[in-house]
């Protein structure tokens, strides 16, 4: 099955891949889950690869945040299922940058 | 006609000021990557138009940029050459992996830690691009946690120069409170096997055989934040210059410490002289005075401002030992910026131009050795690093 499936990425991710709109709409081959986002973004935008997550342990980089439906889902497991609104593309899968600064 | 092109790293993205031969007017154009902290930036000698870019971000990591047309157009290595079937950018031109390989030596996979524990080497950024100097493909990078890369296919991909962190110092290699950075690659013109690399907190090394195995350089330098002050290694190496026409003679700034060396690092000599403090992180060379360096004196480790409020570079025309403030220009009064290790430069026109950018984001440039100075732009974000190009 494939969803299409909604991503919000942070302005300077947006400027590294040359994606002008705020969300961009990734196709996802069966269950959606943070992984399988993420595995199809990196595949559509290679230069994405290490922006979000290290390149071999695929952690998430600790400035970013996971968020979906006023959840965060940053501390989710990366193969747990997301809510069936992001997968039916009615919400965003929002990649959020950590505020920091003064 | 000549002209001049300074490349700018700042904490916010990177900006390229051009100017003809006579320095005067400049046009700046960026930020380029914006938002983005851009480390350092540096064109080939052999294509000035191929610039090699270092842009990371503690959000999204490391990032390398290329351009083929001086800076007006970048992209992701890998973007300019492959692309996917649907046009897209392909490579992975920030994976920087260190070497474990049996073949290689599977060198060190620790150093000592802030609290003395050992830790394992953590990829952070790069710190410094240093293009071959024969070569406009190759491209060195010298990274945090202190290692040295090369690219031989224009920055696609990377392999670590293991012998470097095989030596077998690297559990006596330590941050400071930048982290611990390889922050200075020399190439030697005379030589092409041989490369000057500097860490912080580790010393200087070279190496004579193209990288394979290195040996510290650091007889003479002494550290009293060091249990040993004269040990083999440790000591906070901020920068080194070399004149590429007097190749053994290496000039070295250190945490506290101007020094020279004669013999290609094996020796080094104190020459901080009638300095009013020789803490600092810039140093530079004229580019046809071997023997004429400038510094710029910061007041202390605790207090990274110039003395008094006054911003002043030190020129030694005697190779050292004997300084001139120079102040024609520069502000002298309520001056508290900081001069980092790779933000001066000099270029190569007839009257050689000496550029430094400051953390309050001014950039000044002297088109008389020294003897004035004006800024010629002054209020970018925080200035990390300054090259400069001369383009015929």
């Amino acid at each position: 099955m494939t969803s299409q499936v909604r991503v919000s990425l942070p302005q300077h991710l947006r400027t590294l891949a040359h994606i002008e709109r705020s969300e961009v709409v990734i196709e996802v081959e069966g269950p959606v889950t943070q992984r399988s986002i993420l595995d199809a973004l990196e595949a559509h935008y290679p230069t994405l690869k290490g922006t979000i997550r290290e390149h071999d342990t695929l952690q998430r980089r600790p400035f970013l945040r996971f968020f979906a439906c006023e959840e965060d889902l940053s501390h989710e497991p990366p193969d747990a299922p997301l809510p069936d609104s992001v997968a039916a593309g009615k919400e965003p899968f929002l990649i959020i940058g950590a505020i920091a600064g003064g | 006609m000549s002209k001049a092109r300074v490349l700018v790293g700042t904490k916010k993205g990177a900006f390229i000021l051009t100017a003809d031969g006579k320095r005067e007017n400049w046009e700046v154009s960026g930020p380029h990557f914006a938002g983005w902290e851009v480390y350092h930036m540096k064109g080939s000698p052999v294509n000035p138009e191929r610039l090699y870019a270092s842009q990371t971000s503690s959000w999204s990591g490391q990032v390398l940029q290329c351009s083929d047309d001086g800076g007006k157009t970048w992209y992701a290595p890998g973007g300019g050459i492959q692309k996917s079937p649907q046009g897209w950018p392909m490579g992975e031109s920030n994976r920087f992996v260190y070497d474990t390989s049996p073949e290689t030596g599977a060198p060190l996979t620790t150093h000592q830690f802030y609290d003395g524990t050992q830790h394992p080497w953590e990829f952070k950024r790069v710190w410094h691009l240093e293009p071959s100097l024969t070569d406009a493909e190759t491209v060195y990078a010298g990274i945090e946690d202190a290692a040295i890369f090369r690219s031989t296919d224009g920055a696609h991909s990377w392999q670590e120069l293991s012998g470097l962190r095989g030596h077998g110092t690297g559990p006596k290699w330590q941050p400071g409170a930048g982290g611990m950075c390889l922050h200075t690659i020399i190439l030697d013109p005379s030589d092409p096997d041989r490369i000057y690399i500097a860490i912080s907190a580790a010393g200087a090394f070279r190496t004579d055989d193209g990288g394979k195995t290195w040996k510290p350089i650091n007889k003479g330098l002494v550290s009293p934040y060091l249990p040993k002050q004269e040990a083999e290694v440790g000591h906070c190496v901020h920068h080194i210059a070399m004149n590429p026409s007097k190749p053994g003679t290496l000039f070295m700034q250190k945490h506290w410490h101007v020094m020279r060396s004669d013999d290609a690092g094996d020796n080094w000599q104190k020459i901080s002289g009638n300095l009013p403090t020789d803490f600092g992180f810039v140093i530079d060379i004229h580019s046809h005075e071997p023997e004429t360096i400038y510094v710029v004196p910061i007041k202390s480790d605790a207090e990274h401002y110039p003395l008094d409020g006054k911003l002043q570079v030190f020129r030694s025309r005697t190779g050292g030992n004997e300084w001139e403030a120079l102040t024609n220009g520069l502000p002298q009064a309520n001056c508290y910026v900081n001069i980092l290790r790779d933000a001066m430069a000099v270029d190569k026109l007839d009257d050689c131009g000496i550029y430094f950018g400051t953390t309050g984001g001014q950039v000044y440039a002297s088109t008389d050795s020294g003897d004035t100075w004006k800024p010629i732009v002054r209020d970018l974000p925080a200035v990390l690093s300054i090259e400069v190009q001369t383009l015929s």
